[in-house]
């Protein structure tokens, strides 16, 4: 028996893999994976269903960003349920909201854990939020993938992050403006709280330490200022060869069109953010930013062949006029990069996808090929787009695959 | 490097700068210091009727993209306009429903209004969706106007110096010349004498609430040339715009002005000298000193009570 299991299940991998790269979908009879083998922890599997969560703030202040992942989330659970399921089981989603409320992201975090049981969830988006839940998780077992680019400095048996850490959305970038656009002096900016104060510590560094660079200014302002005139003023004291930005939320909107309007335009100045995505530009406005550059892992406009599927499927499924941005994408990968791993356990036991997940690949990935580092980042890699009159990005630049190093030495 | 001229244009710049920032505050502010100042309604979403413009300036936008491609360059002065009318007739809809059932139950009003602004945050968003948009914004209005080769003047600012002047004007003739004026003032200083003596204060309290709520839709419309159009816009003003009301003195429209004028030159002064963050702090530190040792305010009008 368990050895028929065996081959049936190498065979299944080798034409899992087969058709992961013609990108159609095996279906796996729930018979062969009879639930008490599959699931030995009590989660909400029954012979047909398995139940997930999903954790964003669909109300409140950051409904703007998290509903592309929401989106992306979704598409990516009626495809895989389209293919069969996973394990022979359809998956059923419990959605919860956050309501952009740290703590109410922790309770919905126990309620989904504790007496729903899934056996898993797709969620967060702001630090703030995954730092509310992380202990949830931690306490409970329970598995976490978190789709946002953010700070690094943590890693969590219990969490998966799908988005780029700091040094991979960071590094590639400035290497880029010095090579390309010959910058020598920088000017940081930010919004004050963790992400971009993080990110601009690690871009101070490598800016000083590494391409022996200057930075001639670093400025922070609260989230949700509306007056960046004196900065721009100041900009323009210092005139340094580059700007890095890493401007959020509504701030962002006012940011840029007060560049405009002060008559700092990408003719003039080269600008380089990693916090503008075609989600933000939808915000702002093509046209208030164009020429300036974003470094991301992921642009709607990307040419190649399985983001043409993506983008496809995800306008069909919500829109024409919608849009995608980097965190929707990776959003998109949680459910697969599930999948995959829960295929490769055998089981949906929180355990054992863990130990099943390191050096998982996606080659259906819309950005191209991933694969899941041990660390639980994913080794990615980075480009760099040109904001276009109609809001999308004209990609430039594209590095090799970067290794995930959320704790990087040197740098802190 | 920079040099002595170089210098002298920041210098210039800057000054514009705080200038501009002033104008911003006030076209904040005047709604509310009516609705506050003048009724004593705490009114928590006035953010929500700045957004009414800002989402009107949209629509009329995309109108306008679409099938009148003629009003692209001038629609958005039809909008500040269009703006100023929707916010009201939603401000007078507001009294009727709400507000007129809460008059000297201030903290009653001020957790009704911040419900309120929740319910109209919920249907921006049910409406137009969670993410924000934008208006295209004729091109003239984008621009600089550049005195010298180093100075750029944003148009949009001097647009809003235009506007906030326009509209001070408005209001100050409509207070201090008008019948009307002397009624609402009448009924700010006293109700039940006002009452006695014949006046409506109902309807001046109706009227009174939709001016303000009109000007607020009116600021919103103008602050799509320098901020964001989402459903949580406006809330990233309100704090700012009681700040000037309270500290000018609730009941003092030349308090609301110089309150505006000094919170923002020393604001951008501080700004530049120091750091966006440090300098918040600062700016809201000295209004929090300077109202412990005058709680009315920087300018308030006597009345016998």
């Amino acid at each position: 028996m368990g050895n028929r299991q065996y081959t049936y299940r190498s065979k299944l991998f080798s034409a899992l893999s087969a058709a992961c790269a013609l990108g159609i979908a095996t279906a796996a009879v729930a018979a062969d994976y009879p639930t008490a083998k599959v699931n030995t922890t009590g989660l909400a599997v029954t012979d047909t269903e398995v139940t997930v969560g999903q954790l964003h703030s669909a109300t409140g202040t950051m409904a703007i960003s998290e509903t592309g992942s929401i989106q992306a989330e979704r598409l990516a659970i009626d495809q895989i349920n389209a293919s069969g399921g996973i394990l022979g089981r359809k998956i059923k989603i419990i959605q919860e909201d956050g309501a952009s409320d740290w703590p109410t992201f922790a309770e919905k975090a126990k309620k989904l854990l504790i007496s729903d049981k899934v056996a898993t969830v797709f969620g967060c988006w702001t630090s703030a939020s995954r730092k509310a839940v992380l202990p949830v998780f931690e306490k409970e077992n329970g598995l976490l993938y978190y789709p946002t680019f953010y700070e690094g400095l943590e890693q969590s048996k219990n969490v998966f992050y799908t988005g780029q850490e700091a040094t991979q959305q960071i590094l590639a970038g400035l290497d880029w403006l010095v090579k390309e656009k010959k910058a020598k002096t920088f000017f940081l900016i930010g919004s004050d709280y963790i992400w971009p104060r993080t990110s601009n510590k690690i871009a101070r560094k490598h800016i000083e330490n590494v391409l022996k660079g200057t930075v001639v200014g670093e400025e922070y302002y609260p989230l949700g200022h509306t007056q960046f005139g004196s900065l721009i003023n100041k900009i323009k004291l210092k005139k340094p060869d580059a700007i890095y930005a890493i401007v959020v939320g509504g701030s962002n909107v006012s940011f840029y069109k007060q560049l405009k309007a002060a008559g700092v335009t990408s003719a003039k100045q080269t600008l380089l953010t990693i916090s503008v995505t075609e989600d933000e530009l939808l915000g702002i406005g093509g046209e208030n930013m164009v020429g300036f550059y974003a470094a991301m892992k992921y642009f709607q406009s990307l040419d190649n062949p399985n983001n043409k599927k993506f983008v496809e499927a995800f306008k069909a499924k919500y829109g024409a006029k919608s849009v995608i941005g980097d965190v929707t994408q990776a959003g998109y990968l949680g459910p697969w990069l599930w999948k995959a791993a829960v295929e490769k356990a055998g089981s949906f036991d929180v355990d054992k996808v863990v130990a099943a997940s390191p050096n998982i690949e996606l080659k259906t990935a819309p950005e191209g090929y991933v694969k899941l580092h041990p660390n639980h980042h994913l080794w990615s890699k980075l480009r760099i787009g040109q904001v276009e009159l109609n809001g999308q990005f004209k990609v430039l630049y594209e590095s090799g695959l970067i290794e995930p190093n959320p704790f990087p030495k040197g740098y802190q | 490097m920079t040099s002595m001229s170089d210098l002298f244009s920041i210098l210039i710049m800057q000054g514009f700068n705080g200038l501009s920032s002033f104008c911003v505050l006030l076209l904040m502010a005047l709604g509310l210091a009516i609705i506050f100042g003048q009724m004593g309604v705490i009114n928590m979403a006035h953010g929500e009727f700045l957004t009414i413009g800002a989402y009107t300036t949209f629509v009329l936008s995309e109108v306008s993209q679409r099938w009148a491609h003629w009003m692209q360059g001038s629609y958005f002065i039809v909008a500040v306009a269009v703006s100023f009318v929707i916010a009201a007739a939603v401000g007078l809809l507001v009294e009727h429903l709400m507000i007129r059932h809460l008059y000297r139950r201030p903290l009653d009003t001020l957790l009704a209004t911040w419900g309120l602004s929740l319910i109209m945050q919920q249907i921006f968003r049910s409406t137009f969706g969670a993410k924000e948009v934008s208006a295209t914004l004729p091109d003239w209005l984008m621009g600089s106007v550049q005195p010298t080769p180093t100075i750029d003047i944003p148009i949009n600012g001097l647009l809003m110096m235009g506007l906030t002047l326009l509209m001070t004007m408005i209001v100050f003739i409509g207070l201090f010349k008008t019948r009307w004026g002397v009624w609402v003032r009448a009924t700010t200083q006293n109700r039940i004498m006002a009452g006695a003596a014949g006046i409506n204060t109902r309807k001046i309290d109706r009227y009174a609430f939709g001016l303000g709520c009109g000007l607020a839709g009116m600021a919103g419309a103008a602050f799509t040339t320098i901020g964001s159009t989402g459903p949580t816009s406006g809330s990233m003003y309100i704090v700012d715009t009681f700040l000037v009301v309270v500290f000018g003195g609730a009941q003092s429209l030349i308090g609301c002005i110089a309150s505006a004028f000094s919170i923002a030159q020393a604001q951008s002064t501080a700004e530049f000298f120091l750091t966006g963050s440090t300098a918040k702090v600062l700016t809201l530190l000295t209004v929090i000193v300077i109202l412990m040792l005058r709680p009315q305010g920087l300018f308030s009008i006597r009345v016998r009570r």
